[in-house]
């Protein structure tokens, strides 16, 4: 069989979820190669290919109109597209900036007006081309990653969970970080991570999305009432990494 | 007199981090335009931590970079730390220095094996050698993922950590996990050596190209700057000078240039230079004996004016980080580690802090508001420190290599290879801002 041809491409993120693939060490990297061949990831090799390929995985938010056209070049020539991480699959952490609108003069002051600034609001790589499949995570669960691909090159459909971080705690016995007189955005938070935060002692801030139905009136009203946030803290809370998720950004 | 015509596109450079070109048009040995290029998308950090609670604002800003996030989240801490009057344990104080040996450790080992050592071997990429050498790949795999742990054990993450927070850690590693930590080190010395000798080895590909610079770095009086201590220049006759972190606007004078989205710098000449290799000429004394022993092995004194032998530097800088580690996990070890109380804010203000990542000197400053809620914030990244410098290597190299004789296709090596020395971390370097403060409600 031949090698499933998989390249990374990046856009307005930290690249941090393509480093993350270079921390399986030798073992799992090396039989990875096996399965699969990397065409094209700048952060890392020279190599780069205009042919046309199995596996895409774009990271990195959707920012300005100059960047649509490479896009859409990859995704004509991508068999599948993959969301790789959460700017690509939620417009992630980027968002935070769509609900202002002095975000370039605070940054830049005088010169926010040069052209080559130009930004516009952080968007999901979906509002341009078709994604297949989104890996989320800020970063990526790269044994989750792992999965996908695997699932991919044989043939199999990826199950991407959609089920809250509680059940992750649940699972590996980690004390609710309510009752440690914290807060956390588990219960409407996109598990799949394993939980890592609230496990080493921080809340779950939702970096990998919000779960299907995510009830967000009730997390801000636990918020209030648990934790003693300020009505307009626990709605800035709760949009950490979700500014593009929710009834009212849509 | 040489006639060379060479029209050098480099759109997106690989084997770097983030996006820039390089842009290089030379008509009858006269060079017309030589230009490096930062067209990064922006994504305006310092405007997204308005409004943040200052529990979590390390955790956005180390969202600035995937590679150096330990380092962003380190001086992201200090910053709110000094601005809140916080004051950590000597736990703390030692866990963090390991947090950052570890990341100073993983990203140059990514940097000189995977990003570096392809141009030197002549080949794309590292990945076509595991058919051929086989054991070195294999080997680079097994030092990254020991960074890896490293970091992860200390941090939660290496990417973007969890653990290391305003006040101190909200967990700690047990001192049975620090034992097996050293003892993997320990089991990476033939590795240090092997990687030192194989960087010995292609040390005759590094390019022989001079040009004395100022060099900025952290410098301590406890040890080789890396984790804090106040900001220092050496200039290219050896003179020294120093500021206090808080000061460090003057050292970094920023301006905006119309071929970059990322800010460039300038303090006693014209640019200056950030990196392994400016750690390497200001606090060389300090260094681990082993680094020292590497340095003499690769033919490095202070002061290094060759800016392609910053790789050279960050090998040095591996082993000072693994003995360093060795010896910081055995002063945690002699007092014992125990999960602390965070420590509490004592009031708010204003406050900058400092460290070391990978690629240079990093700057975080913020301002909070009585209720704990960040007013603004101003990160100035090393990458962006450097772009000034990398072009000013370009002023100097291109019409150097023109005179040579160069060929279009050396001289694109030649200067990407030059790009690639610095470790550049592009997407870092564009969100710095000339920020104003807003005065707090007083």
């Amino acid at each position: 069989m031949a090698k499933a041809r998989i390249a990374f491409f990046d856009f307005a993120s930290c690249e941090g979820c393509q480093i993350e693939m270079t921390n399986f060490g030798d073992a799992a990297f090396l039989e990875l190669l096996n399965h699969v061949e990397i065409v094209e990831f700048r952060e890392a090799l020279s190599e780069k290919t205009t042919e046309p390929i199995d596996v895409a995985l774009i990271e990195g938010s959707f920012t300005r109109e100059a960047d649509r056209a490479r896009l859409e070049e990859i995704r004509r020539r991508a068999r599948v597209v993959i969301a790789y991480g959460q700017c690509a699959a939620t417009g992630g952490i980027n968002a935070l900036k769509n609900h202002q609108t002095d975000y370039k003069e605070a940054v830049y002051g005088q010169d926010a007006g040069m052209p080559h600034l130009d930004s516009d609001k952080a968007l999901p790589i979906s509002v341009v081309i078709k994604v297949d499949y989104n890996a989320f995570g800020c970063p990526i669960n790269k044994y989750e990653v792992l999965q996908l691909l695997s699932h991919l090159v044989h043939g199999k459909e990826p199950v991407i969970p959609s089920y809250p971080v509680c059940v992750d705690c649940k699972r590996r016995e980690t004390v609710c970080r309510y009752h440690e007189e914290d807060h956390c955005l588990g219960p409407v938070a996109r598990a799949g991570c394993g939980a890592p935060c609230p496990a080493s002692g921080v809340p779950c801030e939702a970096c990998r999305g919000l779960v299907d139905d995510a009830n967000l009136a009730s997390i801000e009203k636990v918020l209030v009432e648990r934790a003693g946030f300020s009505a307009s803290r626990a709605a800035a809370k709760r949009m950490l990494w979700t500014a593009n998720q929710g009834s009212e950004s849509k | 007199m040489t006639t060379t015509d060479a029209k050098i596109r480099v759109r997106h450079l690989t084997r770097v981090e983030g996006h820039g070109s390089i842009v290089v048009d030379v008509t009858k040995g006269k060079v017309e335009k030589c230009e490096w290029r930062v067209p990064e998308a922006p994504r305006f950090f310092e405007a997204m931590v308005r409004g943040r609670h200052y529990s979590e604002v390390a955790r956005i800003t180390s969202r600035i970079c995937g590679i150096c996030s330990i380092g962003h989240t380190l001086a992201s801490l200090q910053a709110t730390e000094a601005a809140l009057d916080i004051r950590i344990s000597p736990q703390t104080d030692l866990l963090r220095r390991l947090l950052k040996h570890a990341e100073n450790f993983d990203s140059h080992v990514l940097h000189v094996y995977f990003l570096a050592a392809p141009d030197l071997l002549g080949v794309p990429s590292v990945l076509p050698l595991a058919a051929t050498h086989g054991a070195v790949v294999a080997r680079a795999l097994r030092l990254k993922r020991l960074g890896h742990e490293w970091g992860s054990l200390i941090g939660g993450r290496t990417t973007h950590p969890t653990s290391a927070v305003p006040g101190g850690f909200t967990s700690v590693p047990a001192e049975g996990e620090l034992l097996e930590l050293r003892g993997k080190l320990l089991a990476a010395v033939p590795d240090l050596e092997a990687t030192l000798a194989t960087v010995v080895a292609l040390a005759g590909n590094i390019p022989s190209f001079e040009r004395p610079t100022e060099y900025i770095a952290l410098h301590s009086d406890k040890e080789y700057g890396l984790y804090d201590g106040v900001i220092e220049s050496v200039l290219p006759d050896g003179k020294t000078e120093q500021w206090p972190v808080s000061d460090y606007r003057k050292v970094t004078n920023e301006y905006m240039v119309p071929t970059s989205t990322a800010k460039y710098t300038r303090n006693k000449l014209a640019s200056y230079a950030a990196g392994a290799l400016s750690r390497f000429n200001n606090n060389f004394d300090q260094l681990h004996p082993e680094a020292k022993a590497a340095a003499k092995a690769l033919g490095m004194k202070p002061v290094c004016v060759n800016p392609y032998l910053n790789t050279a530097a960050q090998t040095v800088e591996i082993v000072h980080s693994a003995y360093e580690g060795i010896r910081l996990i055995d002063e945690l070890l002699s007092a014992g580690v125990r999960l602390e109380k965070l420590a509490a804010p004592e009031r708010f203000g204003r406050g900058a802090g400092a460290v070391e990542v990978p690629r240079g000197i990093l700057f975080h400053e913020y301002e909070y508001g009585k209720d704990g809620m960040c007013l603004s914030g101003n990160c100035i990244i090393p990458t962006n420190q450097n772009h000034a410098n990398i072009q000013a290597d370009f002023d100097k190299l291109v019409p150097e290599l023109v005179a040579k004789g160069k060929t279009e296709k050396e001289m694109e090596l030649a200067l990407e290879m030059l790009v690639r020395s610095y470790d550049p971390c592009i997407s870092c370097s564009t969100h710095y801002l000339d920020v104003r403060f807003k005065c707090a409600t007083s």
